[in-house]
């Protein structure tokens, strides 16, 4: 009998206890929980009020260290092609076209004074495809492809995910094409002529040998 | 009712403040053969349900239980989420009304609206003010009681029409709670009812009126009404299905319990059948342990807070005042406690409160027999 009793006690002091704890957080929530880090001694301290974040507005900002979107600074970009080959997921393409000696200093320099050799009109990263795993950004020689702190870019449309980085336009990719082309068979003639020459300054040499 | 120094507001055609005059003078309000006056004292309480569901019910509950979590809650639509309740209420009107292949048709649709009726039922007898009761019954507690029940059946139907294990399990431990918690909260009634000798609402709480306010309520006419009062709470937290009781629709077990396969509009009413429930047994809480429409302030000397706060509107007031007070213990009650086992639920019944209720009967009886 006493363990009736005792139940009912302890129902009743327990229901209190709790009602009193429920209550204490309603009338707190006209304040807000302060923003102390981790790192701020009064971390724990903050118990009283409101912890909603309302995220588009308010945020947490990532660490200036973060790891999360894939970014080229096209610019230090040599076209090297590692990163492609490095990926697990094939999450980059690119296209490269050769920059013509008479380019060469239109191409310019990296910020580390190295001299580009290829034009990049396609450097595409698809970042819905990007797992972040960073083994692209070790072996880009040049240190261009980076990981941002920015985190959240979702987009409405798929195809807005995939990120274009190329320094040239479709245009000017065809005339650097058709330039390096003409270069190229400009080169190719010179070679086949100074072959034909050869071969004829060769038979010439064997008949005057004769 | 004594001089009040606040003027009272009286429709044109309804002037008079004594008792039940706005019901009174409505019922006789016909248009040849329409009865026009009855159609609108009906409608005063489904709007007054409609409106308090929609703004303190749903809005104000999630609200409440935000608050207590440390959280916002709805903050999106309007200024502090105020419009989130009409945009779910869009939701639910554009929602497809499904019928589940292998329900039971008639009862599947013929629930909701049992449920509904069995709770907007019990309405008929709320004195909203004292100038305002949908039908003044002599016997207008036992009614209140009795007429609640129709609601299981609702339950019942709801839960057997959906052919669905988890609903059928819901609505059978729903009609276990109900049927057996309508007895400690009947009994417990049964006190107020003694202490006020009579059934009739309207004169339940003229006997606690008086110049010293909240000192006539029988919550603090006799020393042992907390007992019955607190009975009746408990018990009619269970029949409205509210935590800590609220098994029948335990979420975390049995998905939704008995309207697990209600969609939109269908779910929407039992819903509101489920506020008007709530709203149902606070007023009935208030009336019957805390003087209704009687204003809780009493006469201080030359201060006649009593008088200048009594009137068919402050007793529509302090009504509808305390009943919202109830359901804001009831929402705090369902945030702090977390649900009852079945056998607990029936221990709680049948060990506990039945006896107490027995005591509290007798007590009361003694108390009313040989104390003046």
């Amino acid at each position: 009998m006493s363990e009736y009793f005792n139940n009912i006690k302890t129902g009743a002091v327990t229901i209190a206890t709790g009602m009193g704890i429920t209550l204490k957080h309603f009338f707190n929530a006209v304040k807000r929980k302060g923003d102390a880090g981790i790192d701020d001694a009064d971390y724990f301290r903050q118990v009283d009020g409101l912890c909603t974040l309302q995220y588009p507005r308010e945020a947490i900002p990532t660490p200036v260290n973060g790891r999360y979107r894939l970014h080229n600074n096209i610019e230090d970009c040599i076209g090297c092609g590692q990163c492609v080959r490095a990926c697990p997921i094939s999450c980059i393409s690119m296209e490269t076209i050769k920059v013509t000696p008479d380019d060469l200093a239109v191409c310019g320099k990296t910020s580390d004074g190295q001299q580009k050799k290829f034009w990049v009109p396609v450097f595409d990263i698809d970042v819905a495809k990007c797992m972040t795993c960073g083994i692209c950004v070790s072996v880009c020689p040049t240190e261009c492809l980076v990981h941002t702190p920015v985190s959240d870019f979702s987009e409405f449309d798929r195809s807005n995910m995939i990120y274009h980085f190329g320094n040239l336009t479709r245009l000017e990719a065809e005339a650097k094409q058709r330039k390096l082309a003409e270069v190229q068979a400009q080169a190719a003639k010179e070679k086949q002529a100074a072959a034909a020459k050869a071969a004829t300054d060769k038979a010439q040499a064997e008949n005057s040998g004769q | 009712m004594s001089v009040s120094a606040i003027p009272q507001i009286s429709l044109p055609f309804l002037m008079g403040n004594s008792l039940n005059a706005w019901s009174d003078a409505l019922a006789g309000l016909t248009i040849s053969w329409f009865p026009l006056g009855l159609v609108i004292i009906a409608a005063i309480p489904l709007v007054f349900i409609a409106l308090y569901a929609l703004t303190y019910g749903v809005y104000g509950e999630r609200k409440i239980s935000a608050f207590m979590q440390d959280r916002l809650g709805p903050m999106e639509v309007g200024k502090w989420g105020i419009l989130q309740t009409l945009a779910d209420i869009l939701k639910l009107l554009q929602k497809e009304d499904i019928v589940p292949a292998s329900a039971d048709k008639f009862l599947f649709v013929v629930g909701p609206g049992i449920l509904f009726v069995g709770s907007f039922l019990a309405f008929a007898v709320l004195p909203f003010s004292p100038a305002f009761i949908g039908a003044s019954l002599n016997v207008g507690l036992f009614y209140a009681i009795g007429i609640v029940a129709i609601e299981v059946v609702g339950i019942l139907a709801a839960g057997w029409g959906s052919n669905n294990k988890w609903s059928l399990y819901g609505a059978v431990r729903s009609v276990a709670q109900i049927v057996s918690y309508e007895i400690p909260a009947s009994i417990a009634l049964l006190c107020g009812a003694m202490m006020a000798g009579t059934l009739d609402m309207q004169q339940i709480n003229l006997h606690q009126s008086g110049p010293y306010g909240f000192a006539h309520f029988y919550l603090f006419q006799s020393p042992i009404a907390w007992l019955p009062f607190l009975i009746y709470f408990i018990a009619s937290l269970a029949e409205t299905n509210r935590a800590p009781f609220d098994i029948p629709e335990a979420e975390s077990e049995l998905v939704a319990g008995y309207f697990t396969e209600y969609t939109g509009m269908k779910f929407a009413v039992i819903f509101l059948a489920e506020y008007g429930s709530m709203f149902m047994v606070s007023a009935i809480l208030a009336i019957v342990f805390l003087g209704g429409w009687n204003s809780p302030l009493p006469n201080l000397g030359a201060l006649a807070l009593y008088d200048w706060t009594s009137g068919p509107v402050w007793g529509a007031f302090w009504i509808i005042s305390k009943g919202f007070f109830f359901i804001f213990v009831q929402m705090w009650l369902r945030w702090t406690l977390p649900r009852l086992r079945v056998d607990q639920l029936m221990y709680l019944c049948w060990k506990v409160l039945t006896p107490f209720a027995f005591i509290a009967f007798v007590l009361t009886a003694i108390w009313e027999i040989y104390v003046p």
